[in-house]
């Protein structure tokens, strides 16, 4: 018997979860043919923003050509499907193609509506929905400074985030009196309105567009109906979308009153052969503009044509996203319409939390939820709406963070569960399939995710897949495997213990302790950090050598093409004119770009391995040090002037910051460790982001712990306020050690607090209460530390033996002929030609 | 008729040169090797020296004697300084992407000099 052929129009992510889905259980059953107007096979739109910060297409494509072809998956490629017959059962494509079919699958997703407003049929005038049209907007934004998004919904705010990352003024004009009005509240737009004006993006809300015409300061003028207009130079409409049902009403299939393809809840529309999934469907009168219940529906629609009898039954539709860097996010009755529904809210206006639970009569069940700010508690509010757990303290303990260790802690919380509870909504995953994969032997994260495919999606059920996946391996009795890497089985922790309490000294005396075979990328530079951080022996020191990735090992850290960047300290920031000067005769003289780093010091870029000891004896002989920019341990101590110079400050941030610098300087710790000191609460030295910040009061000095940039940023918290200098170095010293004792391996201070149990309230007990009893221990080690403190680039210069490793050969005095340098803005820059070359060898 | 090219092996440095479990790069008549002395903990004194490529073909930079090296069941692999994939010291194959792979060189150690074939 032929195949049954099955025929999908679109191939966006609902159509081609449907085709894998189909692929997947019924591989050789059917015949698939997918017609797919844009230019691309499916990709991930729900990223799709994510283009322009670094997501090329193909990093979005959820398949690829060949993956279609090995599937046996036939696919027509800008091809749209211009009718159908649904009596003869075969449809017709922009390319004169007539190809019949058994079934006929609907996934034409919808298309962003734009109100007819005279003048939007413009140049740079856009919509935002698939790569072509953010390839078009990047095009305009090139020529622009001021940049529109009419329409302040979700996917409004998306797009104007966009824009601002394109580098143009950014407005969002909304038509409702706020911001996402589908999903908030009055109270939630309001907050969610200022945090976004704060960050620059202007709001105008109830403005309605009446004209766009051409502009006197930008391109063009939208004028408003009430009078007032705005000058822009690209537009972007986002206004909302509708349901692509024109094949669909050209065909008489039953379609709803303001539009939408009518089906059942096997995804059938009116005609039996013909399903209908995702965005252009309509579901008790419903369309769902997100992605899961589109991933529903194509499994609906899978299951009833392989004789399955999984049904659709509607789909929850709460969201939580980050919109400009906000937390936003809407779980069930979010507006109270349930009828004798009780509202709680909490409003933070100094840190921009607002947050409202909606409650049915009983006081019991928590109905809905908003959360602008703070939307940590997402997942678990999301679970108790679902499944309509019952609270066992009052309501108002939801939202007072204090309280919300009473309310019971998460991993009750995860019991509380059903089995049936939906867990990754995405991918549609319950708390009972993953506690059985779990128990198959999915005993970690990543084998979890590619065994049920839950956090595959958005990946923001991840946290409380992990709570589930550990919850489950404890009833299991399984213990966590905390196990460094294949060679050692203890966590670091553990190994950092053996190592003090044994008074190991060498990597080999601890694989003989306690480790098997010879070490790798994760233990050697772990061992490592761990050996300094307590015996704090000279980096260099043979037996050292081998376990340190290059840039402790040369003392610099390694460039694209191989050469070592140079930094020396500069504590403080602060410098004097004779040790500018040096820095800049001895770049010159080595012909070194030359930089300001993001950390007040200067970077020397682009040193060959044999120039490092000359390079950096001028330095060590005119007492400049190392600034171990290489290790991972103290960097810099950012500093602003302060009460010395300026009008505003209160204490001498600068001095305080030198002297913490020295202090701290080279101990070796789990992850690198920034800190800055700012002289009255301006925060000129953006102390609060730094793993410890301290700003100046007037009556002493408020420490800040915690904090971090980079790809994770995270304010840091407050720990203890107006305290003197003594109490201030003591507070340092013992968190500072206690994270060296206690962090994982490559962890900053931020994620450590953020796991240890109790968090900041437990870490205040332990340095404020000594609640462990270990602070003098921590306090003694400390002082070794600073007491053992040497330059490494000292000690290695007045050590010739040392030296020898600092040649590019071992049998040859040459240089390293690959490495070329070309010139950009008149310095050195490593040359594209010279990879040209090496390429070529 | 036969001809045979007899091959040398050339003194690179002395075994000491290299502290154990690190690398360092020679010169081959013109090419950079990387040359690494292994001794592992169980047989206390008894060195290995294994050499590939110094280049690095995915930064593209003469880096390789500087990586880390790393050990998983007795096998042997360098681990590049500059973004970590990892490289099979006897085969030269990339761990992470199997159709990549480096040279390697025929190396020992004789009378405590550290020697590389001759390449013909
Ligand atoms: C040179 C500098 C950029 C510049 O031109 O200004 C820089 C350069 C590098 N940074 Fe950075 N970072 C520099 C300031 C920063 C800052 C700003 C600051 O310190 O105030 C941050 C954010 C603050 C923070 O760390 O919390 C920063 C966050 C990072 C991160 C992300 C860390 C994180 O926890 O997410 C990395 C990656 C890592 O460490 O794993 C990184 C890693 C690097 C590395 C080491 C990447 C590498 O492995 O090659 C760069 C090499 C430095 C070199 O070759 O000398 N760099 N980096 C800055 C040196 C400051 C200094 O004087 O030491
Ligand atoms: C910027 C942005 C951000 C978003 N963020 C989220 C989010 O965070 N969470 C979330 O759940 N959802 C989000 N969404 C919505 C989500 O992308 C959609 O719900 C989802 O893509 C719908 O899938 P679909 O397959 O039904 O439609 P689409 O992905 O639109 O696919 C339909 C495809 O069919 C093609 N097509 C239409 N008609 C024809 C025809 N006649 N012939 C051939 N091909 C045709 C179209 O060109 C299109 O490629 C976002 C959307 C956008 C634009
Ligand atoms: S933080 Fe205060 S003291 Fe320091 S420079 Fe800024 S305003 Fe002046
Ligand atoms: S909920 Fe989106 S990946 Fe799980």
């Amino acid at each position: 018997m032929a195949k049954q052929r099955i025929v999908v129009v679109g191939n966006g992510m609902v159509g081609h979860h449907f085709i894998s889905q189909l692929h997947k259980s019924h591989s050789d059953e059917y015949e698939i043919i997918t017609f797919c107007e844009e230019s691309r096979l499916a990709y991930d739109r729900v990223m799709l923003t994510s283009y322009y910060t670094g997501n090329s297409a193909d990093d979005l494509a959820m398949t690829t050509p060949e993956q279609y072809d090995e599937m046996g998956v036939k696919y027509y490629l800008n091809q749209e499907v211009i009718s159908i017959d649904p009596q003869a059962k075969s449809v017709t494509s922009s390319g004169g193609d007539i190809i019949s079919y058994d079934k006929l699958v609907l996934a034409t997703g919808s298309y962003p509506f734009v109100p007819p407003v005279p003048g939007k049929d413009q140049e740079h005038i856009h919509v935002y929905r698939t790569l072509d049209d953010l390839d078009a907007i990047a095009e305009s934004a090139k020529d622009s400074t001021v940049g529109v998004v009419i329409g302040g919904g979700l996917l409004g705010l998306e797009a104007a985030n966009a824009i601002k990352q394109l580098g143009l003024k950014t407005h969002v004009v909304e038509f409702a009196p706020r911001l996402m009005a589908v999903q908030l509240d009055q109270g939630g737009g309001d907050l969610l309105r200022q945090k976004i004006n704060t960050l620059g993006v202007e709001v105008h809300t109830e403005k309605n567009t009446k004209e766009i015409v051409a502009g006197e300061t930008c391109k063009y003028r939208m004028n408003f109906a009430d009078g007032s207009f705005l000058e822009t130079d690209t537009i972007v409409f986002s206004a909302g979308i509708r349901p692509r049902d024109n094949l669909a009403r050209a065909a008489d299939l039953q379609l709803g009153e303001r539009g939408g393809i009518s089906i059942n809840n096997q995804c059938q529309t009116s005609d039996a052969d013909i399903y209908s999934i995702g965005e252009c469907a309509l579901w008790d009168n419903k369309i769902f503009g997100l992605v899961a219940p589109g991933y529903n529906m194509a499994k609906a629609a899978v299951s009833h044509i392989t004789g399955g009898d999984k049904e659709f039954a509607g789909a929850d539709m709460s969201t939580k996203l980050k919109l400009l860097g906000v937390e936003v996010a809407s779980i069930g009755d979010a507006h109270a319409n349930t009828p004798n529904s009780q509202t709680y809210s909490f409003i933070d206006t100094a840190t921009g939390i607002y947050k409202k639970i909606v409650m049915d009569e009983s006081g019991k069940i928590l109905l809905g939820a908003v959360m602008v700010g703070d939307s940590s508690d997402y997942g678990q509010w999301l679970q108790m709406v679902l499944n309509k757990i019952e609270l066992t303290h009052p309501p108002e303990y939801l939202l007072l963070p204090e309280a919300e260790g009473e309310s019971g802690g998460s991993s009750a919380g995860i019991d509380a569960l059903p089995d049936s509870a939906q867990i990754c909504s995405c991918l549609d995953i319950t708390k009972g399939e993953l506690n059985e994969a779990v128990a198959a032997g999915a005993t970690d994260i990543s084998a979890l995710k590619s065994c049920t495919g839950a956090g595959t999606g958005c990946g923001g059920c991840v946290p409380l897949v992990t709570q589930v996946m550990n919850a489950q391996l404890s009833k299991l009795g399984v213990s966590i495997d905390s196990s460094l890497c294949r060679h050692f089985k203890y966590s670091r922790t553990e190994l950092y213990d053996i190592i003090r309490v044994k008074n190991i000294r060498s990597f080999n005396a601890l694989l003989d302790d306690c480790g098997a075979g010879e070490g790798c990328e994760i233990c050697k530079p772990a061992v490592g950090s761990m050996l300094a951080s307590l015996w704090n022996e000279h980096v260099l020191e043979d037996e050292l050598i081998g376990l340190q990735d290059t840039n402790d090992n040369f003392l610099g850290n390694m460039q694209k093409n191989g050469t070592y960047s140079i930094v020396p300290r500069i504590p403080g920031g602060e410098i004097t004119p004779d040790h500018l000067i040096l820095i800049g005769q001895v770049a010159k003289e080595y012909n070194l770009y030359t930089k300001i780093t993001g950390g007040q010091r200067i970077d020397l870029f682009g040193a060959q391995i044999h120039q490092l000891p000359a390079i950096w004896k001028r330095f060590v002989d005119a007492g400049l040090e190392t600034g171990h920019a290489y290790g991972k341990s103290l960097r810099t101590v950012k500093s602003c002037v302060g009460n010395t110079w300026c009008r505003y400050g209160v204490q001498d941030s600068t001095s305080m910051a030198i002297l913490i610098e020295q202090r701290y300087r080279g101990i070796r710790s789990p992850h690198k460790v920034k800190m800055a000191v700012s002289g009255c609460a301006r925060e000129c030295a953006e102390a609060q982001s730094k793993d410890f910040g301290i700003i100046a009061t007037d009556n002493g000095w408020n420490l800040y712990v915690c904090g971090n940039g980079g790809m994770r940023p995270r304010h840091a918290d407050l720990f203890a306020s107006d305290i003197d200098d003594a109490t201030l170095l003591r507070y340092i010293d013992i968190i500072f050690m206690f994270y060296v004792r206690t962090a994982d391996r490559l962890q900053r201070t931020s994620v450590w607090m953020e796991s240890l149990e109790g968090g900041l309230d437990y870490l205040k007990e332990v340095v404020m209460e000594d609640k462990l009893g270990i602070n003098d221990e921590l306090l003694a080690q400390m002082e070794h530390l600073i007491d053992t403190y040497q330059c490494e680039w000292k000690t290695t210069i007045e050590t010739p033996e040392k030296l020898k490793r600092f040649s590019h050969y071992i049998n040859s005095s040459k240089a390293d002929d690959n490495i070329i340098f070309g010139t950009v803005r008149d310095q050195i820059s490593p040359s594209e030609k010279a990879l040209e070359l090496a390429t070529e060898l | 008729m036969t001809t045979t090219t007899k091959t040398n092996w050339i003194d690179i440095c002395q075994l000491q040169d290299i502290p154990r479990n690190t690398g360092v790069c020679a010169d081959l008549q013109g090419t950079q090797v990387a040359i690494f002395h292994i001794q592992p903990r169980n047989l206390e004194g008894v060195s290995q020296i294994k050499a590939v490529s110094n280049f690095d073909p995915f930064a593209r930079a003469n880096v390789l004697s500087r990586g880390l090296i790393t050990e998983l069941d007795d096998k042997y692999r360098i681990a590049s300084p500059l973004l970590k994939q990892q490289f099979c010291l006897d085969t030269g194959i990339c761990e992470q992407d199997e159709s990549v792979s480096i040279s390697t060189f025929e190396s020992r150690i004789h009378n405590g000099f550290v020697q590389l074939k001759e390449v013909s």
